[in-house]
Order: structure tokens, then C-alpha cells, then sequence
């Protein structure tokens, strides 16, 4: 598949049948007060396909049992579902082994976990963790509880007035005492992507771990760890058409078996007495107690859905959505895109002109439209735009460009209102 | 839902055109109040002298909403004892979490614009921060935040 570079309904749109997606998706077919439900705020979560909720109501009605525990028929169905969810994981992001995927509730529980496994192991005093201002509070937050615990220090890449990373920045910051990077790989404010890969090479050529955030970035291109180099990886079934309260950390095997368990329990072990404990290998080591198994199932069937129609035929067709909302509203007066790199997802963060950004959800909502209005969990990147608040439509591969037009007609109204 | 009528022509003039906004010299009652959740604040300036509100202003950033009703609210309230202010903010805060109804008996009058807030849960706070920051300052309360846990009025809101 060839990409298209020209902006308006190309080439690449006609080939990807939207029409017959989107019928995948019950939920896109409810209205909101009347109105067709025209949903754009997939970066807080994306929607589910119908094939994937049939592949969770399958293992809740015929498959599901404890996993890792008892010899009988659905507990040993249920632990190799549950497994071979983690090897389609694995291929998914190109990791080398299996053990290298392990499951978590989540983004935020995966970067907590390598805050607390190897944050608190190999980072401590006087040492500096590097960070972004693009970061998500996930991937702040516990490394300032890990800085205030243990009196290590934080460094913040500055970004530019396109939201782009300054990378010339970046490699002033390191030093001697750089011990850790964490970048996320797409800004979920504004969408900006990240060079991680150049990031990466940076950090290891002076022997620095990377932990990238994958959350806004692996609903929208293929991902290969391995041709990433990336010492850590994670992102959130829930943003990739998967259910919630699943995610995966993938690490580099070498650097997971060293690191310390986050939490302790059941499955985490391999022999407990009062004396000594001693731990399971990895995965398992950071996987105590039952995980969510149906989640786990509904995440690899997710990311089979999306694999069948191909990451980079999703990536493709949202560039042209993209690029279409983009070209229309910077012709709209008293319109401002907050948030215009070189290389972006399919987010538009904006502001209009004397209306404040509640004031806009609540008028889009009444069109049916739902965006996200206010300073999605990244108050750094509010602070360096000098606003308190944007509002943010971010785009799924089920999104039509008539969905564009409803947004675009959608903010004409609240204009008018407002005038 | 009820959010068409939310956004009429009151509500939006008085968005346009705030009362009594500003600055007050001689003010002996004062309250910041902000919304974390959403970056708005304001800051109400009030005197009260035997029991009267005889002046009172604000100024801030926010939405909508929440301008519009801290405009109607410094309208409403001017001139009015303490006594009947604070019957004014218990029965708005009741009206906008749907505990009292617009057509029923009170004394909100054309404050009543502001019912349909009580259908969008998460603009509820948007509309009553001047309220809770008219209470703040009249009970010589420096601060409030609509986050807080001892705030007076967050309890009852609960996550509205
Ligand atoms: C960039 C980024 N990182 C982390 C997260 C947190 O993901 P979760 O809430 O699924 O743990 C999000 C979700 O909004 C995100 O956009």
C-alpha cells in the first residue's frame, strides 16, 4: 500500500472500506439526544468491534477457570488462552520471547512497576531520571515518588511552539548521573511523534535505559521492540479497541530478571516459607495473583482485529483524516491548533477564540460529538501553550471524513453561538 | 438533556457582558475559589455592613457557565441581607444538583435559567464555584477549592 501525500479524500481513503468497519462497531451506531453518536475521543479510549467482545463472551461462557492453578480441564484451557493472548502480544510489537510481555492493568501499572522494580534497584541519590514535558502525568508521577523517596533528581525535555521535542536539549541533559530516560512515543495532548528511536540511540551509546510510553502510539502504527531497541515498551489494551484494566510492560529479558518484584502474592513465587521467599521467573515474577484473564484474551483478540486489517492501512488512513481536519480547520477564522509537528497522529488539539473549552464539549456533546476538553492529564504541555485547558478530537480508523465535516459544522455552531 | 436551553440568550449576555465585574477597593470580605479540574477560578470581593451586602464584584477566568452565573449571582445578591444570600446559594446549589424544582417555591427567580445544569453532572461545579465562593467570603473563608475535602458544600456535591 502506497501512502498518498495529498490532503484532501485521496486515493488511500477509497481503498479502506470505512463504511464496512465501522459495522463492526455497535456502539457507533447509538445517537445521543437524536443525534448520530460521532466519536472522537478515542485517545481516552477507543471502541470496541463485535468480534472481540464475542472472542470475551466465549471465554466467560465456555473457557474460563483460574489460571497456573489445578490440573483440570478449564483451568488448563484458560492458562494456555491466556498464554497464547501473550505470544500474539509478543509478535505483535516483534519482541524476541514471550517472557518479555507482561501483562498489567495498564499503562500507569506498567510504568509503576518499572518505577518500583527497577527504579528503586538502580536509581538513587543524586542520580537523574530524564523525562519530557510531552509526558503524560503517568509517566511523571512515579518517578517524582520515586525522586522524593530516594533523592534522585528529574530532568524535563522542552518542547517547541509546534509541540516537537527539543532534541539538541535532550543531549545537553545528559550527564554522569543520568540513569534513566522515560519518553513517551506520542504526545496524547497533541499528538506529536516522537523520534525514539534516534532518543534511544542517544541514551544507549552512554549506557542508559529507555522506557518508552506507548499508550497513544500503538493504537496508530506498527511497533517492532526490537527494531526500536527500546528497553521498555507499554500501552493500554482499552486505547486498541481491547477492554480496560488490561496492558502489557514489554522488557528486555536481560533487564526484567534483574529486577526487583512490584507486588507480592500468589503466582509471583516459586517456594514461600516464613524464612525465604524465592521468585518465580519472569513474566510470572511480575504477575502476582489472578490476572485479568478475560481481558487478556479480549486485548490479543483486539490486536488480531486490527493486525487483519493491517497497521499500516490504519496508520494510512488516519494520516489522510488527519490531514483533512488539519487543512480545514486552518482555514477557519478564530480557530487555533494547538499542537502542529512535522510527524502526528491522528489528534487535533485546539482552541476557539473567547469560548472556553467546557463550553465547547458541552455544545459539541449536544451535536453528538464527544471530544475531550480540558488538560488531558498533561498539565506540563498546558503550561508551556500559557492555556488551562484544550479541546481534543482524536481520530480511530472507524472515524469517516464525514465525521470531519460533523466536528467542523459542530465548531460553526458554537462559533455562532458565542458571536 | 436539556444543554439548548442551558446556553440562552441570558446566559450567554451576561457571559458577553459580566455585572459587577471588577476590583473593590474598599471590600471587607473577600474568597478565591477555584476548580482544579479545570483551571477555573475567581475571586469575589464583597462589604458587608449591618448585615447587608451593599457592594459586591468579581473577577476570574472561566467558562461560560460558571461567568454567567457568578454575573447573576453578584446581581441577585446586592442589596440583600447575609440571611438571604445564603437562603439564595442553599437553594441554587439544591436547584443545580436537581434537589429543587425551578417551577416549585423559592427565591432564585430568573436564576431558574440555570436548572438544566443539573442534567449535564459534569458542569454542575462550572455553575455553583461562585456560589460556594459567595459562602466562602461571606463565612470569612479565604480560600475555597470545588476539590477540597472540607469544603463546606463538596460533601453534598459529592463528584457532581
Ligand atoms: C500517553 C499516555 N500514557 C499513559 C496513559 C495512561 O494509560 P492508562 O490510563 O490506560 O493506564 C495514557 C492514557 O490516557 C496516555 O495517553
Amino acid at each position: 500500500m502506497k501512502l498518498v501525500e495529498s490532503s484532501l479524500k485521496p486515493l488511500s481513503t477509497s481503498m479502506f472500506n470505512v463504511e464496512h468497519i465501522r459495522t463492526d462497531f455497535p456502539i457507533l451506531k447509538l445517537k445521543i439526544d437524536g443525534k448520530p453518536l460521532v466519536y472522537l475521543d478515542n485517545a481516552a479510549s477507543s471502541q470496541m468491534p463485535q468480534p472481540v467482545i464475542d472472542r470475551m463472551v466465549k471465554y466467560q461462557t465456555m473457557q474460563h477457570a483460574n489460571i497456573n492453578r489445578a490440573v483440570h480441564y478449564l483451568s488448563e484451557t484458560a492458562t494456555t488462552e491466556y498464554e497464547e493472548s501473550r505470544r500474539r502480544l509478543k509478535r505483535f510489537i516483534n519482541a524476541s520471547e514471550d517472557r518479555e510481555v507482561i501483562f498489567t492493568s495498564g499503562t500507569t501499572d506498567a510504568i509503576n512497576l518499572v518505577a518500583h522494580g527497577y527504579g528503586r534497584k538502580f536509581i538513587g541519590s543524586g542520580d537523574e531520571i530524564i523525562l519530557t514535558t510531552l509526558e503524560h502525568h503517568s509517566n511523571i508521577v512515579p518517578w517524582q515518588m520515586l525522586a522524593e523517596e530516594n533523592g534522585a533528581k528529574i530532568r524535563v525535555v522542552p518542547i517547541n511552539d509546534t509541540g516537537e521535542l527539543l532534541i539538541e536539549k535532550y543531549k545537553q541533559l545528559f550527564n554522569k548521573h543520568t540513569k534513566f530516560v522515560g519518553v513517551t512515543h506520542v504526545s496524547n495532548a497533541l499528538g506529536t511523534v516522537n523520534p525514539i528511536k534516534q532518543m534511544i540511540e542517544f541514551a544507549h551509546a552512554r549506557g542508559v535505559p529507555v522506557l518508552v510510553d506507548g499508550a497513544q502510539a500503538a493504537p496508530h502504527m506498527k511497533i517492532d521492540v526490537q527494531d526500536l531497541d527500546c528497553d521498555f515498551y507499554t500501552f493500554s489494551g482499552h486505547k486498541l479497541c481491547g477492554p480496560t484494566g488490561i496492558g502489557i510492560l514489554y522488557g528486555k529479558a536481560a533487564l526484567l530478571e534483574r529486577m526487583q518484584p512490584f507486588k507480592g502474592g500468589g503466582d509471583m513465587i516459586a517456594s514461600v516459607t516464613f524464612e525465604k521467599t524465592t521468585y518465580n521467573t519472569i513474566p510470572h515474577k511480575f504477575e502476582a495473583g489472578t490476572p485479568p484473564i478475560a481481558a487478556a484474551i479480549g486485548f490479543s483478540a483486539a490486536i488480531d482485529y486490527l493486525s487483519a486489517i493491517n497497521m499500516s492501512m490504519i496508520a494510512a488512513y488516519e494520516r489522510d483524516l488527519i490531514n483533512y481536519a488539519t487543512e480545514q480547520m486552518r482555514h477557519m477564522p478564530g480557530i487555533r491548533i494547538i499542537g502542529d509537528a512535522t510527524e502526528k497522529v491522528a489528534v487535533l488539539s485546539f482552541a476557539i477564540d473567547g469560548v472556553h473549552p467546557h463550553d465547547i464539549g458541552t455544545l459539541l456533546n449536544q451535536e453528538g460529538i464527544a471530544v475531550r476538553t480540558g488538560h488531558h492529564c498533561a498539565q506540563p504541555v498546558m503550561q508551556h501553550f500559557k492555556v488551562p485547558a484544550t479541546t481534543r478530537a482524536s481520530f480511530a480508523f472507524y472515524n469517516s471524513m464525514n465525521e470531519v465535516d460533523a466536528l467542523i459544522s459542530g465548531i460553526q455552531k458554537v462559533q455562532k453561538i458565542f458571536s | 438533556m436539556n444543554t439548548k436551553s442551558l446556553y440562552q440568550e441570558v446566559i450567554l449576555d451576561h457571559n458577553r457582558n459580566p455585572r459587577n465585574y471588577g476590583s473593590l477597593d474598599n471590600a471587607n470580605r473577600s474568597a478565591e475559589g477555584h476548580n482544579p479540574l479545570c483551571g477555573d477560578h475567581l475571586n469575589i470581593k464583597l462589604n458587608l455592613s449591618r448585615g447587608y451586602i451593599s457592594d459586591i464584584v468579581f473577577q476570574g477566568e472561566s467558562c461560560a457557565i460558571c461567568k454567567a452565573s457568578a454575573s447573576m449571582m453578584t446581581a441577585n445578591v446586592k442589596g440583600k441581607t447575609q440571611a438571604d444570600a445564603e437562603t439564595l446559594i442553599q437553594e441554587f446549589r439544591e436547584m443545580a444538583i436537581g434537589k429543587l424544582e425551578p417551577d416549585g417555591n423559592h427565591h432564585l427567580g430568573r436564576l431558574t435559567v440555570f436548572s438544566g445544569i443539573r442534567d449535564l453532572p459534569t458542569r454542575v461545579k462550572c455553575a455553583i464555584l461562585p456560589w460556594h465562593t459567595l459562602h466562602a467570603a461571606l463565612n470569612s473563608v479565604a480560600t475555597i477549592s470545588t476539590e477540597d475535602d472540607d469544603d463546606p458544600m463538596h460533601v453534598s456535591i459529592g463528584n457532581a
